[in-house]
């Protein structure tokens, strides 16, 4: 278990890079299970402009009406980390991402790192604005990249 | 050693004994847990305006730490000067602003405006911040004083004039509150001073109270309004009250205001204590803001 999971993202373009940091993600794993959930609130997200920050909010992920993002799904390849040993495992996760009251089905490919009794996992993978219903405007249309680098680090204790 | 680790190991499995599909509700309902403990957090209200100004006056907003807003105004003439003057468009004042962001609570602006070629300066503090959580405050608190220096020729240069004559000040609150995601209203009770009136019985000291609010239209486009009533006893003969309508159109690091009032000026002074035109008869300007804003520093 987490309460300052680290999730970033990147967006990349001529125009400008738009990049922001949440420090507060709550996440659980169950490692007996595989099940893993995250949840986030929307308006936690840190950019360096604020201006940036504040059209985030109220136009793009509308966080006063949908204030969390969050994403429950599994570990599906579990058996392969071994949590008697130290090492970093490549795994699959897979399940629901939901974020701006739409929900997408994703697999990303995830790593686990045990160390100790220590447990850290991170991930980097993309997601289109589109499947989030999150529309940009013609005119910062060359502003903002229609697919954001998402990425995901956690440190888990457990509990 | 190799015990306790054992013993965290179990303790990490221990805590979840339901497998399957239940178990990610489970985990969800953990979370919600997790996060209601958030409530110990405070959340300040933000975006209340879309700019630091309502349509010539201050809104309760500021610019942020380390931002640079460079607002262009312009004012065009009487709508009813007719077709000549293409309703007003063949004559324009306009005013030239730098505002800048010293902390998020503390801007500082200056300004030149055509309108009677008056220099002007102001800074704005936010004394409360709008809240709910563990801190909650329904409202936000400004408060913004200016100084303006008209630097049109002396009416009679024969005479001994004053430098100081050609100072005015103004203090001001701004009280305000973010209704709803799409409704925010203030109130602005507004001192003056001039230190040189026209007539001998004129005020000097000038009290107005000031109501303006938004009403956003779509995500990105408001409509605007700002009334300042001055009170009876301290105005000046021949003034009106100042009232304008407009909108906020945002694109970007742009926010467009378009408007219509009754006041040619664009500082304190002159909008609220120095209004002549009557709207009823048809003494409106049409004008517009742009404000567009540069981060000089970043926020980390």
């Amino acid at each position: 278990m987490t309460k300052n999971g680290k999730i970033s993202f990147f967006s990349k373009t001529d125009v400008e890079d738009i990049d922001a940091v949440n420090n507060q993600a709550v996440s659980v794993i169950n490692s007996q299970t595989g099940s893993v959930a995250f949840s986030v609130l929307v308006n936690g997200f840190l950019f360096k402009k604020a201006l940036m920050q504040e059209h985030f909010n109220e136009n793009y992920m509308e966080s006063g009406k949908y204030p969390k993002a969050t994403f429950k799904g599994t570990i599906t390849d579990m058996s392969k980390v071994d949590f008697k040993k130290d090492g970093s495992y490549n795994v699959t996760v897979t399940g629901d991402l939901a974020m701006h009251n739409v929900t997408n089905k994703v697999t990303v490919p995830a790593v686990i790192v045990v160390k100790g009794t220590t447990l850290s996992a991170n991930t980097n993978f993309k997601v289109k604005l589109d499947d989030y219903k999150i529309s940009v405007p013609k005119v910062v249309e060359n502003n903002i990249s229609k697919t954001i680098d998402l990425k995901v680090d956690c440190n888990y204790e457990a509990r | 050693m190799n015990a306790l680790k054992i013993w965290c190991l179990l303790l990490l499995m221990g805590m979840f004994y339901k497998a399957g599909a239940q178990d990610t509700t489970d985990l969800m309902n953990l979370l919600e847990k997790e996060m209601t403990s958030t409530k110990d957090m405070t959340f300040y209200t933000t975006a209340t305006f879309k700019t630091t100004r309502l349509v010539n006056g201050h809104s309760v907003e500021n610019v942020a730490k380390g931002v640079l807003d460079v607002k262009i105004s312009h004012r065009f003439g009487n709508l009813n000067e007719g077709f000549y003057e293409l309703f007003g468009l063949d004559k324009a004042t306009m005013r030239m602003g730098f505002d800048y962001g010293i902390t998020n609570s503390l801007m500082i602006g200056v300004g030149r405006s055509t309108y009677q070629k008056t220099y002007d300066a102001f800074f704005k503090l936010k004394i409360l911040r709008q809240s709910k959580g563990k801190r909650k405050m329904p409202i936000t608190l400004s408060y913004v004083p200016t100084i303006a220096y008209r630097s049109l020729k002396w009416e009679d240069p024969t005479i001994k004039n004053y430098a100081t004559s050609r100072l005015s000040y103004s203090h001001q609150l701004i009280i305000g509150r973010k209704f709803s995601e799409g409704t925010s209203l203030q109130l602005m009770p507004t001192f003056i001073h001039q230190n040189l009136v026209t007539g001998a019985n004129d005020p000097n000291d000038l009290f107005a109270i000031g109501i303006g609010g938004r009403q956003k239209i779509t995500k990105r486009i408001s409509i605007n309004v700002e009334y300042y009533y001055q009170l009876e006893d301290y105005k000046l003969p021949g003034t009106r009250n100042s009232l304008s309508v407009g909108f906020d159109i945002e694109t970007g690091g742009h926010v467009f205001q378009v408007h219509f009032t009754n006041s040619p000026g664009m500082n304190e002074r002159t909008f609220i204590a120095d209004t002549k035109g009557r709207w009823d008869k048809g003494d409106i300007l049409f004008g517009f803001n742009i404000s567009r804003v540069f981060t000089i520093r970043n926020k980390h």
